[in-house]
């Protein structure tokens, strides 16, 4: 495994010259930022984007929380004039699913894909194989890119005609000859685009683990965060198509007269969700996979202690993604599928658990007779493996098909995703942030301020999620911007605690801008003799021409 | 806070257009159930009284808190009333959840261990262990038998729920609308009508009906109710005329999505009487939020009576019975209980079933 086994010295003796080098060869500002092929700015570029989307997208779930706060209708018509210019109550509740529309696709597609493949994996990737950047860095660029213009796609669907009320599922025929106008066409055209760039990302990050790994590093001692990345590049070659295919469907059946999806004319609606879980459930694994990987890292640098069970960590991994592609109908449980289907779907769903829980019991016993230490990184990671095996121990009640036949479509369902996106995903983006920090911009976080930032985030996020069990116990549904007043206290309680994570936030911006203005400065390896991955071996920043003799990995 | 007072009148407005308009138009063939048993002097004087209904039209089966509707503050399922939902909620209840509880517990117990004792101030040295296998192994043998025996009784639990309605079963077919359901119970004649969401006071324009608490909660309450008997096994069949929805009430643990261009079947039995409330469950469009479901459970008896009314049969009936044998000046009770008289002429006037405590038209505004 190679956390331990490799040689720096072959190559640390090299900051001082790369610097010399970097400062012949970084480019000007314009050429440096909107045409890189740096798989370093590349990876810089992403993390501000998903930066930017998460803001939007937090902000968005803000506006939903609010008019959620209390039984009736609020804000709702206030909003919608504002965009639409004139009060309609149909436009406001309409404005509602454009609301919880926008959330899903900007938080799955646009924030947490970004910042971990786009942002973590572009930069930590080939640094910690011990490449000197990616295998196509123009391709990078031009994912990079799509990205950006299928947000911005997805940013002028709602001004393009009434807004995607769809839902990020987009079912048809909601979506064909439910939504007039061009908005629905926007947010299809924004998930193309979208998924151009992941495919072309994947390949990229196939490739580049394929065949530049450093000398000596083989696939059995690449560190785990890598192996996540490569087993997430397949899912979403393999899964991203899929989605292309469906959503390509669902243009021609709006704008050509087709009828994939419509009864009408032979096609069937329950095809398109078909297709559409087919990639939505590797989808999930992709938001997750390479927060696994981020989090083996982490606390097996701050355990100061090998991670345990390495190949079944990774090979757990590799499970979890081919599992993660014969599930997808549990998505589908009310759709009216044959018995014998719905049986296989419970059975084939709960086998995900066990490769999970050797992840759960791994991560553990790594710690287990470590020597601790709570950095911000490792308290957020240690939050991470909790809230993600609470996440996961309501996924094994849903997997039911005859429990889903209540729980399907109500609050519990979203309180879980929640746990495993919100409180999974993002607590690893968050680990993975403070862990790269120091590295990536040269300057030390405040730990004051992480610490604080962890605490607050971790109440906020339970008080906000933790009641929607209880909603969607008494079978509140999802997507409504009103409900029966017997809802109300857990609402309220929510809403409260969505406030609680908002000031969390704050600090997290706060501690963000403090240092990188006036941060200390970071040394090569802060974190000590646990971190033995390559990056910890550069100077941080690392040049920005990194490996230019390759490091030998024993 | 003015502009919202403007939203009951677009509500109304634009219901009156949609929702209401075709829901008028479905009765106009057979009768309002307000107007049949309200107006048992008049034209419809030969139909039998429909026995859900006092005579000026007021519902009998009032919602009871707590059954077949949300609970405040609660933290658990909704009670279940049908053979499937009973087993279904003793499943998750005696087994999932404490399973999910202890798992949770044992994890978070764990890892509070781990970073008491391996933290760096009591533990400095760290150990180099990264491999059992002993226990790699248990920690995957282990999860593999709990799923096992959670698969049993789920596997079983579907076997239950997806056992065939028998031939004697009611089939009662929900179509799904933007945005209100319409019903039809195709083994029982020509019964069909429209169920809407009723509004409240301040968002219905004068003579409109709206809400009372006699009719269930705030969005949850409908105009027209389904009515299914109990202990009689039920075939629901679900369709849609526009985009998917979903047919739920959360007490039978019965959710079947409503799709176009398909009949979903499933089946169940109520075990109570009762009022039970669901919501569309499957995102529809604007009004995905306002568009409930209401079932009144009754017995048997009440149920062929309650078809008789709509204008229907049984099976095995020729024809819908001869009209006029009920006594239709007396009230037709539940339970053998009168209802309160009622100044009839004010309930019809007024559209609405509750006329006390309405004031009369042109009061209202």
């Amino acid at each position: 495994m190679t956390d331990t086994a490799i040689t720096p010295s072959a190559f640390e003796a090299h900051g001082a010259h790369d610097h010399a080098h970097e400062a012949d060869h970084k480019p000007g500002f314009f050429a440096r930022w909107f045409m890189s092929t740096n798989h370093k700015d590349i990876g810089t570029l992403y993390l501000i984007f998903a930066i930017i989307a998460g803001i939007i997208g937090g902000a968005i779930s803000g506006l939903m929380r609010a008019e959620l706060a209390e039984p009736g209708i609020q804000y709702l018509p206030y909003w919608a004039s504002m965009i639409h210019g004139k009060e309609n109550l149909d436009q406001a509740l309409h404005f509602w699913n454009v609301l919880i529309t926008a959330h899903g696709l900007i938080m799955v597609f646009f924030m947490v894909m970004p910042a971990m493949i786009g942002g973590f994996g572009n930069w930590f990737v080939p640094i910690m194989i011990g490449a000197p950047d990616m295998a196509f860095p123009r391709m990078n660029n031009i994912s990079f890119w799509l990205t950006v213009a299928g947000f911005c796609s997805l940013m002028i669907s709602p001004f393009a005609g009434p807004g995607a009320g769809t839902g990020w599922t987009v079912y048809a025929p909601l979506s064909t000859y439910g939504e007039p106008g061009m908005s629905v066409d926007f947010a299809i055209f924004a998930l193309h685009l979208a998924g151009a760039a992941s495919i072309l990302g994947a390949i990229n990050f196939i490739t580049t683990i394929f065949n530049m790994r450093a000398p000596g590093m083989t696939l059995h001692k690449m560190p785990l965060f890598v192996w996540s990345v490569l087993v997430t590049a397949f899912l979403l070659l393999l899964a991203l198509p899929v989605l292309a295919a469906a959503i390509t469907m669902l243009l021609t059946d709006r704008n050509f007269g087709t009828t994939f999806f419509d009864p009408a004319g032979g096609g069937d609606p329950v095809l398109y969700q078909h297709l559409f879980w087919f990639f939505g459930h590797p989808e999930v694994y992709i938001m997750i996979l390479p927060g696994f990987g981020m989090i083996s890292q982490i606390i097996a640098t701050f355990s100061k202690k090998p991670v345990f069970g390495y190949l079944g960590m990774a090979y757990a991994m590799v499970a979890i993604g081919v599992v993660g592609f014969v599930v997808w109908a549990h998505h589908m449980y009310t759709t009216g599928l044959p018995v014998n289907v719905k049986m296989y779907f419970t059975a084939a769903t709960m086998v995900i658990a066990v490769p999970t829980g050797i992840k759960i019991f791994s991560w553990i016993a790594t710690m287990w007779g470590g020597s601790i230490s709570f950095k911000t990184p490792m308290v957020w990671a240690i939050g991470f493996i909790f809230m993600f095996t609470v996440g996961g121990v309501t996924g094994v009640v849903l997997a039911n098909g005859g429990i889903d036949d209540n729980l399907q479509d109500t609050y519990f369902v979203v309180a879980h995703f929640h746990y495993v996106l919100s409180l999974g995903a993002v607590f690893s983006l968050f680990a993975g942030f403070y862990y790269w920090f120091p590295k990536m911009s040269g300057k030390m976080y405040s730990e004051v301020l992480g610490q604080l930032h962890f605490w607050i985030f971790f109440v906020g996020v339970n008080v906000l999620f933790f009641p929607m069990h209880f909603l969607g116990a008494q079978n509140m549904p999802r997507r409504i911007p009103d409900y029966p007043d017997a809802y109300s206290y857990w609402n309220a309680i929510a809403t409260h605690g969505y406030e609680i994570m908002a000031v969390g936030m704050i600090i997290f911006f706060i501690n963000v801008v403090w240092s990188l203005a006036a941060g200390k400065k970071a040394p090569d390896n802060p974190w000590g003799e646990g971190a033995t991955t390559l990056e910890w071996t550069l100077s941080s920043p690392p040049p920005y021409h990194q490996f230019e003799t390759l490091p030998q990995v024993d | 806070m003015q502009l919202f007072r403007l939203k009951p009148v677009l509500l109304a407005v634009a219901l009156s257009i949609m929702g209401v308009g075709a829901a008028a138009a479905q009765p106009a063939t057979q009768t309002t159930p307000a107007a049949s048993a309200a107006a048992t002097t008049t034209a419809t004087a030969a139909t039998p009284a429909d026995p859900t209904l006092t005579a000026d039209g007021q519902e009998i089966i009032h919602a009871t808190p707590g059954i077949g509707q949300p609970t405040a503050r609660a933290v658990d399922l909704q009670p279940q009333v049908t053979p499937t939902g009973i087993e279904a909620h003793g499943f998750n209840n005696n087994i999932l959840l404490p399973l999910a509880i202890g798992i949770s517990v044992l994890v978070f117990v764990l890892l509070a261990v781990a970073i008491f004792r391996f933290r760096a101030g009591r533990n400095p040295v760290p150990s180099k262990t990264s491999h059992n296998t002993v226990l790699e192994v248990a920690w995957t043998v282990i999860p593999v038998l709990i799923l096992v025996f959670i698969a049993i009784p789920s596997i079983r639990l579907l076997a239950h729920q997806y056992r065939p309605a028998p031939d004697n079963a009611v089939t009662l077919k929900a179509i799904g609308n933007q945005w209100y359901w319409s019903y039809e119970y195709p083994d029982n004649g020509d019964i069909q009508f429209t169920s809407n969401i009723l509004k409240e006071k301040d968002e219905v324009q004068p003579g409109q009906r709206y809400r009372t608490d006699a009719d269930g909660p705030r969005l949850l309450a409908v105009d027209n109710r389904v009515v299914l008997p109990v202990g009689v096994p039920i075939r629901l069949l679900t369709t849609s005329t526009d985009v998917i929805h979903s047919w739920a009430v959360p007490a039978f643990w019965i959710k079947l999505d409503a799709i176009p261009g398909r009949l979903n079947e499933t089946s169940f039995t109520i075990e109570k009487p009762g009022l039970y409330f669901g919501q569309c469950s499957e995102l529809c469009g604007a009004r995905h939020g306002f568009m409930p479901i209401a079932v009144e459970a009754v017995p048997p008896a009440e149920f062929a009576q309650w078809v008789h009314a709509k204008g229907g049969k049984m099976p095995g009936e020729n024809a819908p019975p001869p009209p006029g044998e009920n006594d239709t000046d007396t009230p037709l009770g539940h339970d053998g209980v009168l209802p309160p008289a009622k100044d009839m002429t004010q309930g019809i006037a007024n559209g609405n079933a509750d006329a006390t405590d309405q004031p009369a038209v042109g009061a209202i505004d």
